[in-house]
């Protein structure tokens, strides 16, 4: 028996306050009937501002941008059944791409599951193996211990999504609740600091190293502000080149003499090069995606590779590393500055590693074919990034020829100011992560690099920029076509553009305007700046409909089940036609 | 093109988890779902307050392949420990079957007589048919089934393996 009688809450009551015992000042979610009594409470509780989308995904893909532009978790809220499977895709995305997030979702009463029940659907299953833990919660008693648990799961080691499913029946009944008194038992531990004697082998590894390249990832965006800044001194003191995957652009400076631009794929040729010419590859919070390695027998074949991740599935995954070090990447860079400068260690002379860098610099991978009487692509985002730089802002891309020219031609000085999706690569991610990194980031610019295809998976957010009047930018390279499709339809299946035709186009001035925001449209290479001026000096939401050369393709480019090496600079290197290998690896 | 076909050794896993609902769920779904074997899969629950169980897998694949299953199968939230029993070292694997076989004179006295060699017991009998029940390791078990084929084998069911380390330690 308790001596302390404790008042008995609502479950929908408990889990408020456990949200705001979390730190939860913004929800972006949609109500439904298995979440009515969550609204209901949410209404009572002012602290919490609810973000109110138009499509569930919308909801997720918004959390995602929340989280990865101010390294808190993201919550979504959303109702049962539909609700639920809507935002399966932004799980799934928060998943691949490592983003801390809680999902809480609506669910039939505990006497209905599994009864075919209206709005019904297992949640828990669908979301199994696209979540890092989910709760089925059948008691209130148990809310604020999970939403604990839920919190620490999502944030802490590799971050990742995160779902609570709760029956309408337990957001109703009560139970007793004390905030302070719910330390969640600690059964989930990460790595932290890295074992000190591979560290110590892997500090000896790079001063060694007479061409040596520092291979970075989302990974050090995850561990904080910190690890960027580790990274810097890291690079300073060994003189090793640095360059990045799609996912950890912005932790290491662009303007640095020592970044080679993004690796793989659509990688800049310097960084595959060098990549593929080491001699030590020091691999940090990166995962040796398929988009990076290329052919993985011909990928870096004569490197000493040493791997420092948090998450120990991640080494030895697709590339057998000479050294894993399973720890947190800021702390594990932290800790080799410390011997490197306790054992007072001087980087090898690397004038020759550098020349050859140089060598490969002179090709000018990024280089495109100008033009003046059409806008082309890479022209309008180097035109935004010029315009734009000053004011450091947050940049979000939907998927395809659009986002690899983003990664290509913006560039970026610090972390958490580049939002795309990378793993899952969806398209329709980046307005609502505008939309929720504009919620994080008051004050910021925030840009949604689009392509006109990409744009129309998630266009019904528009709504939400209006409604919360979020001065969101969608700048959208309007070619006409799924690029990227198209792209690779013309280099592998001999230009048959099956379906690749954004045929039936909204004209998207018309649009903004209906949903009360600004439209501009620009397809004259001398007045792009001042569009871009104009777009800027709006103080609410605008879409730019920037119409750019029809048929430019994005290179340079490593054809799949192609090495490093194999580097396609432009269009007059392609065959029009791939072998069944080839084409069964995209 | 044809599908390539991967060379597979054979590793018994054991898995220490936390015995909630969608425990078995997650891990058996994380081997459908990452493409893993799983050749048996036993699962009780171990602790006197019934809130740890003992899973134990025999799964197949190449080296590098069961280093990952082992490393996604720790990446899961309610699995505390997994030790590979295969690589560990000397251990006993067990598992039980049940084998019902139905024949009347030469053949049943033959499976009698072979199961009394296979020190396999009759838990029960009918005029025409006796259940067998076998424990050993899964080559006896095989082999022994194969043998109850020839004289009238009607149906078996196995648990599949539970396995320890040998000696004082735990694994």
């Amino acid at each position: 028996m308790r001596n302390r009688k404790l008042a008995e809450k609502s479950g929908a009551d408990i889990l408020i306050e456990a949200l705001i015992a979390q730190g939860v000042d913004t929800v972006f979610g949609y109500p439904g009937g298995a979440v009515l009594p969550i609204y209901d409470a949410l209404f009572q509780h002012p602290k919490i501002r609810h973000v109110l989308v138009r499509h569930e995904a919308g909801a997720a893909h918004a959390a995602e941008g929340y989280a990865r532009s101010t390294g808190k978790p993201g919550v979504v809220l959303v109702t049962s059944g539909p609700g639920a499977t809507n935002a399966v895709t932004g799980i799934a995305d928060a998943f691949m791409d490592s983003i801390p997030m809680v999902c809480i979702t609506g669910q039939v009463a505990t006497n209905l599951i599994g009864s075919d029940a209206f709005q019904e659907a297992d949640t828990i299953g669908i979301t199994r193996h696209c979540t890092k833990h989910n709760y089925l919660v059948k008691d209130p008693a148990e809310l604020g211990a999970v939403v604990a648990e839920a919190f620490h799961i999502a944030t802490q080691g590799r971050p990742g999504p995160v779902v609570i499913d709760i029956p309408k029946n337990v957001q109703v009944a009560t139970a007793e609740f004390d905030h302070h008194g719910n330390n969640a038992a600690k059964r989930y531990v990460p790595a932290g600091d890295a074992d000190f004697a591979a560290i110590t082998q892997a500090v000896e590894l790079l001063a060694k190293a007479k061409a040596p390249i520092l291979y970075t990832g989302g990974g050090i965006v995850n561990s904080g502000p910190d690890a960027s800044a580790a990274l810097r001194e890291l690079a300073a003191l060994s003189g090793a080149p640095v360059t990045s995957t799609l996912m950890g652009l912005g932790s290491f400076p662009a303007s640095d003499p020592a970044w080679l631009g993004m690796l793989g794929m659509h990688g800049t040729y310097e960084a595959n090069m060098a990549m593929n010419q080491c001699d030590v590859m020091l691999c940090l919070g990166a995962r040796f995606d398929d988009r990076v390695t290329g052919r993985l027998d011909a990928f870096s074949p004569n490197s000493i590779k040493v791997h420092i991740d948090i998450d120990r599935s991640s080494i030895n995954k697709t590339v057998r590393v000479d050294l894993p070090i399973v720890a947190d990447v800021g702390k594990a860079i932290r800790q080799m500055i410390t011997i490197w400068n306790s054992r007072k260690l001087q980087a090898q002379q690397l004038d020759e590693w550098w020349a050859r860098i140089k060598g490969w610099r002179s090709v000018g991978s990024l280089n495109y074919p100008a033009s003046q009487s059409e806008i082309m692509p890479q022209y309008a985002i180097e035109r935004l990034y010029q315009l734009t730089k000053d004011k450091a802002p947050v940049i979000t891309t939907e998927v395809g020829q659009h986002q690899m020219w983003a990664a290509q031609h913006f560039h970026f000085e610090s972390p958490n100011k580049w939002l795309t999706s990378g793993g899952l690569g969806t398209m329709g991610y980046g307005l609502p992560a505008a939309i929720g990194a504009q919620m994080g980031n008051p004050d910021a610019l925030v840009i949604d690099i689009a392509g006109e295809a990409s744009i129309q998976m998630n266009i019904q957010e528009m709504g939400t920029a209006s409604q919360y009047r979020l001065p969101v930018k969608v700048f959208i390279l309007n070619n006409e076509w799924m690029g990227m499709v198209r792209q690779w339809q013309q280099l592998t299946y001999e230009s048959r553009y099956s379906n690749s035709y954004s045929d039936s186009l909204p004209d998207f001035v018309a649009l903004a305007e209906a949903y009360g925001w600004k439209g501009i449209r620009c397809d004259d290479p001398s007045k792009l700046d001042d569009a871009i001026a104009e777009m800027l000096a709006y103080d609410g939401p605008v879409m730019f409909d920037c119409r750019v050369s029809k048929e430019a393709n994005c290179f340079p480019m490593i054809p799949s089940g192609a090495a490093h090496t194999e580097m396609i600079l432009h269009s007059d290197e392609v065959s029009g036609t791939m072998d069944d290998e080839a084409k069964a690896l995209v | 093109m044809h599908i390539k076909e991967e060379t597979a050794e054979r590793h018994v896993l054991t898995l220490t988890v936390d015995n909630e609902a969608g425990t078995l769920a997650r891990i058996a779904g994380m081997f459908t779902a990452r493409g893993y074997n799983i050749d048996s899969l036993t699962v009780a629950d171990i602790s006197e307050d019934h809130a740890i169980s003992r899973i134990t897998i025999v799964t197949k694949g190449p080296p590098e392949v069961i280093d990952q299953i082992i490393a996604q199968c720790e990446r899961l939230v309610p699995v505390h420990k997994v030790t590979d029993l295969t690589d560990a070292g000397p251990h006993v694997e067990r598992e039980l079957a049940l084998v019902k076989v139905a024949g009347a004179g030469d053949k049943r006295v033959e499976a009698m007589r072979l199961a009394d060699i296979y020190r396999a017991r009759v838990i029960d009998a009918t005029v025409g048919s006796f259940i067998f029940e076998i424990t050993g390791g899964p080559d006896k078990i095989d082999t022994f089934v194969a043998l109850m084929r020839e004289v009238g084998l009607v149906e078996v069911g196995r648990t599949g393996i539970v396995g320890l380390m040998r000696g004082s330690e735990a694994s």
